[in-house]
């Protein structure tokens, strides 16, 4: 029986979330009306120069600085030359012998360890534009908006050994740069997009396997589903005595499975030479440094620091730095608040079920730190209770308000005054004579029947803790 | 000297359509351009910097802000065919 190993690199694709596209003054935005965002640069027209965006060269020094990547003391711009409608100058700029950065590497948890995967370079282009199929017209439609758009690539070491150590990669590599704040990092919007080469070869094995180079991975969850598709054909093959092509392959999500792309060989005859109009750039250490001090906390970084700061357990603190404004929403809330589990569990329970259903990021809640602080004493001094203070959450979202603004508008707060409490136990015990004389003989059960309906009498406003001890008092010195 | 074969192959990536006597011109003339390149390859160039571009400049930047952009109908005033505001070039399949 032969032992197989995988062996699988992935190439991301990342856009930057600069004002202007990369080369031009031309807005770098989503979602525009087609060919509404083009000028004589972006759109290659002879005689137009392009110029380099400060932005992108720095947003790209912070990537390698993660990416604890070697960074170039100098660095230039290549042509990519190939034919495709999307492309208008018939050449991509692209970086080729002399990337920002390169041999860097990134820490994964997976499968409950950690483990460190190279990655090989990171370059700067520029995104091409957008293509529309319309088989029905036999023709195809260009949209031009996105050509430019600021553009790193990031290639992995074939490092990674199962397509969930793949899946593990990319989710590492994403907080890392969602942390940056460089990027959406938004999948669905293409602006972190995922290329997977894979190979299979026996375990031991020196060389690698004829690798597969697949494409049209929208999601996370499809680049794991192709990789596993993939390595199955590659070992079924291997048995079966099959020779194994190098080829270009697509994901098909519906089908489940990867189909050959059909295009020339003649593509990956790409012709690079130096941009001759864009001049070289110095990465010098001084330039890398003053980006390396603003550099943001890292995840893993801000992880140790939290476990460490306010002794919450490893779970709570890794949901909290999975979103490092959550992180920043909690210790702004811990400033003034002392029982860190309890705002940790707020924020990871009723917080982020409202940032769920309501599709939005903590900054665009209407909820500043003070206002949860606000209701989780209001809980706490038992104004209002647990389940009661969820829906006052709720209804702060709503409106902006704080909870005691709401509890005061809404009267949501316990009846803990107990002379009026008093007085409804009273009425309770008198209309319930049987259920008392029960307690009195020893069916503490029947308790709970008499909050509740003391509870009734005060349409669930009293406080249920102070209820009970009265009711106890009563029954026990009546 | 470069092949029929290569100099169509060349042609072809840049997409340019060669007729036989031309293919024949250009078999001459790439070669002598090739030959020249292996005669600079002997030089010594051990006390030369890379020099990937012709002027003695570097960093040349643009700031990150918005400059108007052409129309819709300024940009497709050059395409060879429009519709639905897009450029419509021939069916591309993949
Ligand atoms: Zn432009």
């Amino acid at each position: 029986m032969k032992e197989f190993e995988t062996v699988i690199g992935l190439e991301v694709h990342l856009q930057f979330k600069t004002e202007t596209k990369i080369f031009c003054g031309c807005a770098n935005r989503f979602g525009d009306e087609p060919n509404t965002l083009t000028c004589p640069v972006c759109l290659g027209l002879p005689g137009s120069l392009p110029v380099l965006n400060r932005k992108v060269l720095r947003y790209a020094i912070r990537v390698a600085l993660a990416l604890n990547a070697q960074i170039n003391p100098v660095v230039k711009f290549d042509r990519k030359n190939y034919y495709y409608p999307d492309l208008p100058k018939g050449y991509q700029i692209s970086q080729y012998d002399l990337p920002i950065a390169h041999d860097g590497s990134i820490v994964v948890s997976t499968a409950g360890q950690e483990k460190k995967i190279g990655i090989k370079r990171a370059h700067l282009e520029e995104d091409a534009g957008k293509l529309i199929h319309d088989g029905a017209n036999n023709c195809s439609l260009v949209d031009y908006n996105r050509t430019g758009t600021p553009l790193m690539e990031i290639v992995s070491e074939p490092d990674l050994r199962t397509p969930q150590e793949a899946y593990d990669y990319l989710t590492a590599l994403k907080l890392t740069l969602q942390y940056l704040d460089v990027s959406d990092c938004d999948m669905e919007k293409g602006s972190l997009r995922c290329d997977a080469n894979v190979s299979v070869r026996q375990k031991g094995a020196k060389e690698f396997g004829v690798k597969a180079e697949i494409k049209n991975l929208n999601s996370f969850k499809a680049v794991k589903s192709a990789l596993e598709f993939e390595e199955n054909r590659h070992r079924a093959m291997i048995l079966a005595g099959e020779k194994i092509v190098q080829e270009t392959r697509l994901w098909n999500d519906e089908k489940a499975a990867t189909f050959p792309m059909r295009s020339k060989e003649e593509a990956h005859d790409y012709r690079y030479f130096p941009e001759p109009d864009l001049v070289p750039f110095s990465l010098a250490p001084n330039a890398v440094e003053e980006v390396r001090r603003d550099m943001p906390e890292m995840p893993h970084a801000k992880l140790e620091r939290l476990l460490k700061r306010y002794s919450l357990v490893e779970y709570d603190a890794h949901i909290l730095i999975q979103d490092p404004h959550i992180a920043d929403f909690f210790e702004r809330c811990a400033e003034s608040y002392k029982d860190w589990k309890k705002i940790c569990n707020w924020i990871i329970g009723p917080v982020q079920q409202e940032m769920n259903s309501r599709k939005c990021g903590i900054g665009e809640l209407k909820l500043p730190p003070q206002n949860l602080i606000g209701l989780i004493e209001k809980v706490e001094q038992g104004v209002v209770s647990n389940l009661v203070g969820k829906d006052v959450l709720i209804m702060m979202l709503d409106t902006g308000k704080d909870a005691q603004t709401i509890i005061a508008e809404k009267g949501l707060a316990q009846v803990s005054d107990t002379g009026a409490l008093e007085k409804i136990v009273e009425a309770i015990l008198n209309e319930n004579q049987k259920v008392v004389a029960q307690i009195k003989e020893g069916k503490d059960s029947a308790m709970g029947f008499l909050v509740g309906q003391a509870m009734k009498k005060t349409q669930g406003k009293a406080n249920p803790k102070l209820l009970g001890d009265i009711i106890k008092r009563r029954i026990t010195d009546g | 000297m470069l092949s029929k074969e290569e100099v169509r192959y060349i042609a072809s990536l840049s997409r340019i359509d060669l007729k036989d006597q031309e293919i024949e011109v250009f078999q001459k003339t790439l070669t002598a351009i090739l030959d020249y390149i292996e005669k600079l390859k002997k030089l010594d160039v051990s006390g030369i910097a890379p020099t990937s571009h012709v002027l003695p400049l570097q960093d040349v930047f643009r700031e990150d802000r918005t400059r108007p952009s052409l129309t819709k109908v300024e940009a497709l005033r050059i395409a060879p065919a429009q519709a639905k505001g897009s450029f419509k070039v021939p069916q591309v399949i993949e």
